[in-house]
């Protein structure tokens, strides 16, 4: 085996794009995984069984199923009712509909923790509902589970991948691509091995630092 | 004050005459089988500082817990004052209370908690500012000016800036206590305040609650184990015992010559 510097700066310009897809359906579908996962979490814990017990159903299953089937369904089965989306869209919809059901039980996690107390101190106020979540439980509940919700986030760097499946050009998406026209599989998947590294590292420092801020 | 636990007496009694500003009639609350308070009936006027004893389980907490609505009872009606508490009146009937009927109601009652139960994300100024902002609609300089006169009364002012998680037990539940009167309520309900503190913080908080029983006109429902602090500044004690009023009061009277002899027992155990 050889290793081939110009294969390595051949490979430059297609991991830019590479590694730009990456990120936008990483971010992007964190902030779907984060929000969504929030909604579930409230809506579980609804006195009505009209929202609870359907966003259980949909919540268990979507945890339950590989996301390759989910973004199969989303990119190839959807288009039969005439809905269609990009690749990058379906795999950011995948991607943060899928983790949003993990950050669920997180958050879940996170609001059972927080003491009985405080929510009779706020019935006790008078607060309104709506100010109870939003100044009192979700800032204590949300402090405590961005650990949980950080290793979320790496998690999803690493199925990124599965973006390829449905035709979104990310980092591997690149690299096979590159490598079937110069038959040179080597160097751009050692690249692409090591931009992982190089994104998932400091984002792990990131939310260590971030814990340390929050957690007190 | 009066306390009536033998017959639900006919009283239809639309004159309220603002003098009782607490009401409970016939209140039945189980847990299970277990019965708490057995068809309860007592009232306390305005203004009186009134002090609930007895031993633990005898359903004192659960007092103070119904009237913030923190638990339902089975049966009965609890008035606050003039207006049903847990019930509201539609079409000339009586039905179980809406949130918001119980919320108007519960804004004439303070409580302070056994832990404190201060907002750990906020500062000491805003635990008191939020509801009086938020929940009264006070303009927020309004609320900040409030928090600064309660925060002297209870002798705190230097603190405002800290986080509750800085504070000692006694200077927590002492923010707990201006955090209550910041919505001006007409009742205060103190459940077991002293009881998660140091020995030593403990004198504390109960010279600011004396301060407050003896300089302002509000009405004080107090469930304590703090006998010196119930004689200090109650005009009436009532004696607990498995749900039920057994005897009641001036303190000089329970203190020194309780007529029932579970009373004695109880003061002899705790004094």
């Amino acid at each position: 085996m050889k290793w081939d510097w110009s294969a390595v700066s051949d490979f430059m310009p297609r991991l830019l794009d590479g590694v730009l897809v990456t990120l936008q359906a990483l971010v992007l579908g964190s902030l779907i995984a984060f929000a969504l996962g929030l909604v579930w979490a409230m809506a579980q814990r609804s006195n009505l069984k009209v929202i609870s017990w359907p966003v259980m159903v949909i919540t268990e299953f979507i945890r339950n199923t590989p996301l390759l089937v989910q973004l199969f369904f989303l990119y190839y089965v959807l288009p039969e009712w005439n809905v269609t989306f990009s690749a990058l869209v379906t795999g950011v919809i995948g991607l943060g509909l899928h983790y949003s059901t993990y950050t669920a039980e997180v958050y879940r996690a996170g609001i059972d923790g927080v003491p009985v107390g405080q929510w009779e101190a706020c019935t006790a106020l008078s607060l309104p509902r709506t100010r109870t979540w939003s100044a009192v439980i979700l800032p204590q509940a949300i402090r405590r589970v961005v650990p949980a919700l950080g290793n979320y986030v790496i998690a999803m760097l690493k199925d990124s991948p599965m973006l390829m499946t449905i035709g979104a050009l990310e980092m591997l998406g690149q690299a096979r691509q590159f490598s079937a026209e110069t038959f040179q599989p080597t160097e751009p998947v050692t690249v692409i091995g090591i931009v992982f590294i190089l994104i998932a590292y400091p984002a792990s420092l990131l939310m260590r630092a971030l814990e340390r801020r929050l957690v007190h | 004050m009066s306390t009536d636990s033998s017959t639900s007496k006919e009283t239809r009694n639309p004159a309220v005459d603002g003098t009782e500003l607490i009401e409970f009639k016939d209140v039945t609350k189980r847990f299970g089988n277990n019965v708490v308070l057995d068809n309860l009936c007592f009232n306390v006027d305005s203004g009186k500082h009134v002090t609930l004893i007895g031993p633990s389980g005898s359903g004192k907490t659960t007092i103070l817990r119904l009237l913030m609505t923190l638990v339902k009872p089975e049966e009965g009606t609890i008035k606050v004052a003039g207006d049903y508490l847990t019930h509201e009146q539609r079409d000339g009937k009586l039905v179980p209370a809406s949130e918001r009927h119980s919320r108007e109601v519960r804004k004439n009652i303070g409580m302070v908690f056994q832990q404190f139960n201060l907002f750990p994300n906020m500062r000491v100024l805003r635990n008191i500012t939020e509801a009086p902002v938020h929940v009264l609609g006070l303009p927020k300089d309004e609320a900040e000016q409030r928090a600064r006169e309660l925060l002297e009364l209870v002798g705190l002012t230097e603190h405002i800036d800290k986080y509750p998680s800085q504070l000692s037990g006694g200077q927590q539940q002492r923010v707990a206590i201006a955090r209550a009167l910041a919505m001006r309520p007409q009742v205060l309900l103190l459940d077991e305040v002293t009881s998660a503190l140091d020995p030593e913080l403990v004198a504390g908080v109960l010279d600011v609650l004396r301060d407050i029983a003896h300089t302002t006109d509000i009405t004080m429902l107090c469930v304590t184990h703090e006998m010196n602090f119930a004689r200090d500044i109650s005009d009436d004690v009532l004696m607990f015992d498995a749900g039920r009023v057994i005897e009641s009061g001036s303190p000089e009277k329970i203190f020194s010559d309780p007529e029932h002899e579970r009373t004695r027992e109880f003061l002899s155990a705790v004094l």
